[in-house]
């Protein structure tokens, strides 16, 4: 039952646009809950935000402990070889607690769980990619445009 | 909070139209729950579903993740949609007469 008079959302898209732990893991988390209300599910990976869905990449994403505020630590010290990986083993520690899946799982769960997913095409020309280099649960490569096509009546999420 | 006539029996319901006493279920609410969720026959596969949450909630406290009632209860992702469509873990948690699940995943 829902606590006012609005409509409830019933379709959403989500932009994956950046390439670290900490940018993809919101929009996966989004798009399952999304799927777990019964929402339609359309999830486009653009920019860096392609990594999560290239199937040699998609394994060895890692928390930006540079350039990110929310590490709470000093730029040099995110720098030190090895701090990367570190917050990311730190990071992952806790999500397997809380049951959130390594990323090429997630994928597959959220697929499984009927989202759709597409890759941007700009980006995979930009970077020379071809379909064959993302894991099998990318629906399609799309342009921006057919992403509003495919978007029509849908709440667009930028993450 | 509201009330609802199920299976000869007044209920009292939350404010998300799930059951307040767990003590109040019965496979017969469960039957017609799912009616009113759109599922017109409870198979053997949604029954797994069913018994599976309602002992992770004993030992818990909360509905499992989608993630965990998959792993453990052998039903994959796909057929828990299939299952309970437009939401397995809302849905299967109102016919297995426990709260709405409060996890994320």
């Amino acid at each position: 039952m829902s606590e006012n008079n609005f409509e409830p959302i019933k379709k959403v898209s989500i932009i994956i646009s950046r390439g670290s732990l900490d940018g993809v893991y919101p929009g996966l988390i989004m798009a399952n809950g999304a799927r777990m209300e019964g929402i339609e599910t359309t999830l486009f990976f653009t920019f860096f935000g392609l990594d999560a869905i290239i199937n040699k990449r998609m394994d060895k994403i890692k928390v930006a402990t540079v350039g990110n505020p929310g590490m709470h630590m000093p730029t040099f010290l995110g720098a030190i070889p090895g701090m990367s990986a570190f917050a990311t083993s730190m990071m992952k520690k806790e999500m397997e607690k809380l049951d959130i899946p390594p990323i090429r799982e997630f994928i597959e769960m959220v697929s499984d769980a009927g989202a759709k997913l597409y890759g941007c095409k700009a980006s995979v020309e930009m970077f020379h990619l071809t379909k064959k280099d993302f894991c099998s649960q990318v629906d399609e490569i799309i342009s921006v445009g057919k992403f509003y096509e495919i978007s029509a009546g849908a709440q667009i999420i930028f993450t | 909070m509201s009330t609802i006539q199920i299976a000869g029996k007044t209920l009292e319901l939350d404010t998300d139209g799930n059951i307040v006493n767990i003590s109040d279920w019965d496979e017969n609410v469960a039957n017609e729950f799912a009616k009113i969720e759109g599922i017109e026959k409870l198979t053997e596969r949604h029954w797994l579903v069913i018994d599976f949450m309602r002992k992770a909630f004993q030992e818990k406290g909360d509905s499992p993740s989608i993630r965990r009632l998959t792993k453990e209860s052998g039903i994959s992702t796909k057929e828990l949609y299939e299952l309970f469509p437009q939401g397995p873990a809302k849905k299967a948690a109102k016919i297995a007469g426990l709260p709405k699940p409060k996890g994320c995943i």
